[in-house]
C-alpha cells in the first residue's frame, strides 16, 4: 500500500477508495468539462431550488398537521380567534405567526416553489430551442418532461395542504376535473379523495404524496437525469475549437465545482430574501376553506394559472354520447394539457421524422436556424401566454372596471390567431438573422449552398473575421462568470418579484 | 482579499442570524441576515473560482456511445448462450411470468381500499319534498325573510349540510319570473331557489346581481340568467343550474316541494344515469 497523500481527507479518500474501486471515475469525474454559456444556468437553477425546497420543506413538515378535524382558533392572530376550522389550516397560521422562523420558512418554500418551475420551464426552452433534444439525448429529453409534470404536481399537492379558501376552491376544482374522465373519472376521484367530494382523510393522503411520495420520484428521476447528462456529455455551442467529439469548456475540479457551489449559495440567498420581503400566499386574510364560501380574485401560481385559464376560455358546451358525458372541464383541463404533453414527450421523434436528420447531435443549433422549430416554440408560448392572461383576466376587470363578456372573447380568439402571428412573424425574423450571417456561422447541419447577400467573398479574409466574430460572440454569450450568474438569478427573481408586486397591488385595488 | 472579506462578512451574518432569532428580531431580520450570510458565501465561492483558479479552456474528448459493432454482437451472444443453457425455459418462463403476474396483481389489489365504490347513478343531496330551509345560524327561512332582490344560502333541516346541500334563495317580483314551463308554482311569493354549486367545476355560484339577476361564479366567471331558470348565459357552464320547487307552510315558512329539477354539479361520465334516475 503506497500513500499519495497525507492529508488527512485524503487519507480517507484512499481508504474508501480501496474498498470500492472508484479512483478512475473519480478522476474522470473531476476532469469533466463544463461549456461555458449562461443558458446552461437554468438547469443549476432547478436543481438548486430543489435542494432549498427540500431543506425548508423538512422545517415545514415538523410543523403541520395534516388533520381536517375542526377547531376553534385561539391562536396570536386576532382576526381569526373564534374562527372554526381544520387543524390543517390552524398549523399553518400558527407556523405563520407563533413559530420563529416559521414564516420566512414557509415563504421561502413557496418562492423556491415557483422559481423551480420556472427554472425547468427556461431551462426545457433552451434544450428546445437548440436542439439539444436530438439523438443520443431523446431520453433525457422524456425523464426531463416527465420532472417538470411530477414538478406541477408536487407544487399543487403543497399548495392545497393549507386548507385555506383559495386552496380549498382549486381542490373542489381539481375533484370535478378527475371526475370528468370518460369511464374511470369517478372511480379515480373516490379513490384519491376516499368517497365523493370533500371525501375523507384527504390531507393526510396529500401530505404523505407532498413530503414522501413525489419528492422521492423527483430525486430519483434528477438523478436519472443528471446520468443522462454526463453520460455524453454536455452539449456545446459551435466555436473554435469546438467539434462533435469534443467539449471545451471549464474543468469540474476545482475551478467549476467551486462556482457552482457558489451558485448553490446565491439561489438560496435570493429565495431567502424573497421569502423574508415579498410576501406570498397570505392564508391568515383568506381565511379558512367553507364549502359554501369562494372569494373572487382568487389566483394560482403560474405553472396551473394556465389550466385556469384554459377553464375559463372554453365554451360551455360538453359532449353527451348517449347516455354518458364527456364533461365541459374534461377538454380544457385533461384533453388539451394531455395533447400538448404528449407533442413535447414526442417532439425528439417527431422532428427527426419530419427533418429525416437521425444523426448524432452535440452541436447546438442557434434558434435562428431551425426558423421552424423556433416558430413553433414561440408559438405554444404565445398560446400559453394567453391562457395565463385569460387565467388572472378577472383580476384586470375588476380593477378597470371592464365587462368580462369581451375581454373573455378576445382572449378566446386570441389563443388561436396570436400563436400563428407570433409564429410567422418569428418564423420570418429567424431567416432573416439566419441569412444575414456568414454562411460557416450557421449551426445548421447540412451546409447550406443556399447563396446568402452576406456571404462572405470567398477567399482569404474569411478566416481571420470568422475568429473575429466568434470572439464578439464569446463576449456576448459565451462567458458564465459571477456577473451572468448573479444577473440571470436576480432577473428572474426580479421579474417574479415585480409579478408579484403588480399582481397583488391590482389585488388589493380590485377589492 | 475579496473573498476573505465575503466569508468574513458570511460569518458575521451567521451570527447575527442567531442573534435576530433569539432576540425574535422578526421575518424580516431573519431573512436578511441569513441572505448576506448565504449570498456572500456563494459571492466569495464565485469570485475565488474566478480569480484564484484556472480559467483557461479545457478540451475533453467526448466518449462514444454507440458500442462497436463486434461488441454489440458479443453481448448478445454472451446472452444468447447462457439463455440456450436454460432448460424447460418455455414452460417455466411462462410460469413464471404468470406467477409474477398474479403476485402483482394481488399486493395492488388493496388499493381498493382507497375509496368505495361509486354509489350508482342518483347523487343523493339532503333535499326533499317537506324540508324546511335553514340559513347557515340553523334558523328556519320564512316568507318575510328576504326583501325583493334579497339574497341568501340555505340548506336542508335536520342534517350536517353536505357539499352538494347548498342552495342560494333569491327572491325576485314574479312578474320578472321567465321560468321554464312547469314550475309556475315553485316560487311561493317570488322565492326561487337554485343549486349553489356550479355546474361547471363546482364552486360555490357566490355572486349574485339584481339588477338583471344574474349569478356569477367567480372561478371561470360562469353566469347564469336567473329568472330564466338559470340556465348560462356566458362562460364555461354547460348546464343551468338545478331548481329546488319550493312551497310555503300555513305558518309562512318555506320548504321544498321536491327534489333538484335535474342533476347537482359538474358534468361527469354517468350525468346521463343521473338524469335518468331523476325522471
Ligand atoms: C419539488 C419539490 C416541492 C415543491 C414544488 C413544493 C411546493 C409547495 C408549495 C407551493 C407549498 C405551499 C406553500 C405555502 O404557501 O405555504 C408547499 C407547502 C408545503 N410543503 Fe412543499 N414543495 C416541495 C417539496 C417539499 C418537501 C421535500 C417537503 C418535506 C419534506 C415539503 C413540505 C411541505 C409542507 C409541510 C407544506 C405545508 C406547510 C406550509 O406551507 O405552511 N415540500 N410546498
Ligand atoms: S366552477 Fe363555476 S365557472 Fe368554473
Amino acid at each position: 500500500m503506497t500513500d499519495h497523500t497525507t492529508t488527512p481527507i485524503g487519507r480517507l479518500a484512499q481508504w474508501i477508495d480501496q474498498r470500492v474501486g472508484a479512483a478512475k471515475f473519480t478522476r474522470s469525474t473531476l476532469d469533466y468539462v463544463f461549456p461555458k454559456h449562461f443558458s446552461f444556468l437554468f438547469g443549476e437553477i432547478a436543481l438548486y431550488s430543489f435542494v432549498v425546497l427540500v431543506g425548508t420543506g423538512i422545517f415545514l413538515a415538523l410543523f403541520y398537521t395534516p388533520s381536517e378535524a375542526e377547531v376553534i382558533y385561539a391562536g396570536t392572530y386576532d382576526p381569526l380567534r373564534g374562527v372554526a376550522m381544520t387543524e390543517a389550516y390552524e398549523s399553518v397560521v400558527d407556523l405563520s405567526f407563533s413559530v420563529r422562523a416559521g414564516l420566512l420558512f414557509r415563504q421561502t418554500h413557496h418562492w423556491a416553489a415557483i422559481i423551480f418551475l420556472g427554472a425547468i420551464f427556461l431551462h426545457l426552452c433552451r434544450v428546445f430551442f437548440t436542439g439539444a433534444f436530438r439523438r443520443p439525448r431523446e431520453l433525457n429529453w422524456i425523464t426531463g418532461v416527465t420532472l417538470m409534470v411530477v414538478a406541477i404536481a408536487e407544487g399543487f399537492a403543497g399548495y392545497s395542504l393549507l386548507d385555506d379558501l383559495l386552496s380549498g376552491t382549486g381542490v373542489r376544482i381539481a375533484y370535478s376535473i378527475a371526475e370528468s374522465i370518460p369511464v374511470v373519472g369517478t372511480w379515480l376521484a373516490y379513490w384519491i379523495w376516499g368517497g365523493e367530494y370533500p371525501g375523507e382523510g384527504f390531507l393526510s393522503r396529500l401530505f404523505a404524496v407532498h413530503i414522501f411520495l413525489l419528492p422521492a420520484v423527483i430525486a430519483a428521476l434528477i438523478g436519472v437525469h443528471l446520468f443522462l447528462v454526463a453520460r455524453p456529455h454536455h452539449t456545446q455551442f459551435a466555436g473554435p475549437g469546438k467539434r462533435e467529439d469534443n467539449v471545451v469548456g471549464l474543468r469540474l475540479w476545482p475551478s467549476y465545482a467551486t462556482l457552482s457551489v457558489g451558485l448553490f449559495f446565491l439561489v438560496a440567498a435570493v429565495l431567502n430574501l424573497m421569502g423574508g420581503f415579498l410576501q406570498i400566499n397570505p392564508v391568515w386574510l383568506y381565511g379558512p376553506y367553507d364549502v359554501f364560501v369562494v372569494s373572487s380574485g382568487s389566483q394560482a401560481d403560474w405553472y396551473f394559472l394556465w389550466l385556469q385559464g384554459a377553464l375559463r376560455l372554453m365554451p360551455g358546451v360538453s359532449l353527451e354520447l348517449g347516455p354518458y358525458t364527456v364533461a365541459n372541464q374534461f377538454f380544457p383541463a385533461v384533453l388539451y394539457p394531455g395533447v400538448v404533453f404528449a407533442l413535447l414527450y414526442l417532439w425528439p421523434f417527431l422532428e427527426a421524422r419530419v427533418t429525416g436528420d437521425r444523426g448524432e447531435h452535440h452541436l447546438l443549433d442557434r434558434p435562428r436556424d431551425r426558423p421552424l422549430r423556433t416558430a413553433l416554440g414561440a408559438a405554444a408560448i404565445a398560446g400559453f401566454v394567453v391562457l395565463l392572461l385569460a387565467g388572472s383576466d378577472d383580476v384586470f376587470v375588476t380593477t378597470f372596471d371592464w365587462s368580462i363578456v369581451p375581454v373573455r372573447n378576445v382572449e378566446r380568439v386570441l389563443f388561436f390567431v396570436l400563436p400563428v402571428l407570433v409564429g410567422l412573424g418569428v418564423w420570418k425574423a429567424a431567416r432573416d438573422l439566419s441569412r444575414a450571417d456568414p454562411p460557416d456561422r450557421r449551426s445548421a447541419a447540412p451546409a447550406s449552398t443556399e447563396p446568402t447577400p452576406a456571404d462572405a467573398p470567398a477567399g482569404s479574409s474569411g478566416v481571420a473575421a470568422d475568429a473575429v466574430a466568434y470572439r464578439r460572440h464569446e463576449v456576448r454569450h459565451g462567458d458564465s462568470g459571477p456577473t451572468t450568474l448573479v444577473g440571470a438569478i436576480a432577473a428572474v427573481g426580479a421579474a417574479v418579484a415585480v409579478g408579484s408586486l403588480v399582481r397583488r397591488g391590482l389585488r388589493d385595488r380590485s377589492h | 482579499m475579496r473573498v476573505a472579506l465575503a466569508f468574513l462578512v458570511s460569518m458575521a451574518a451567521s451570527v447575527g442570524f442567531i442573534g435576530a432569532y433569539q432576540l425574535d428580531a422578526g421575518t424580516q431580520w431573519l431573512a436578511l441576515s441569513l441572505s448576506i450570510a448565504l449570498g456572500s458565501l456563494g459571492a466569495g465561492l464565485a469570485w475565488w473560482s474566478r480569480r484564484l483558479m484556472p480559467q483557461e479552456s479545457s478540451e475533453e474528448a467526448r466518449p462514444t456511445l454507440a458500442p462497436p459493432p463486434e461488441e454489440e454482437r458479443e453481448t448478445a451472444e454472451t446472452f444468447e448462450a447462457g439463455r440456450r443453457g436454460i432448460r424447460r425455459r418455455g414452460l417455466l418462463g411462462g410460469l413464471l411470468a404468470a406467477a409474477v403476474g398474479a403476485l402483482g396483481l394481488g399486493t395492488v389489489w388493496p388499493a381498493r381500499s382507497l375509496g368505495p365504490p361509486p354509489s350508482s347513478g342518483f347523487r343523493q343531496t339532503g333535499w326533499r319534498e317537506g324540508v324546511h330551509l335553514i340559513d347557515e345560524t340553523g334558523r328556519r327561512i320564512g316568507i318575510d325573510t328576504l326583501d325583493f332582490g334579497g339574497v341568501v344560502t340555505v340548506f336542508p333541516e335536520g342534517r350536517d349540510p353536505a357539499a352538494d346541500d347548498q342552495v342560494v334563495l333569491m327572491r325576485i317580483p314574479l312578474e320578472d319570473l321567465d321560468l321554464p314551463e312547469g314550475r309556475a308554482n315553485w316560487t311561493p311569493d317570488g322565492y326561487v331557489a337554485f343549486s349553489k354549486v356550479c355546474t361547471h367545476a363546482g364552486c360555490p355560484v357566490g355572486l349574485y346581481q339584481d339588477v338583471g339577476y344574474l349569478l356569477l361564479c367567480p372561478c371561470h366567471q360562469a353566469t347564469f340568467d336567473v329568472v330564466q331558470g338559470a340556465v348560462p348565459v356566458f362562460g364555461p357552464a354547460p348546464r343551468e343550474l338545478p331548481q329546488l320547487p319550493l312551497r310555503a307552510d300555513r305558518d309562512g315558512l318555506l320548504l321544498a316541494a321536491g327534489d333538484f329539477s335535474g342533476p347537482v354539479g359538474p358534468d361527469r361520465w354517468r350525468l346521463g344515469e343521473v338524469k335518468d334516475g331523476d325522471a
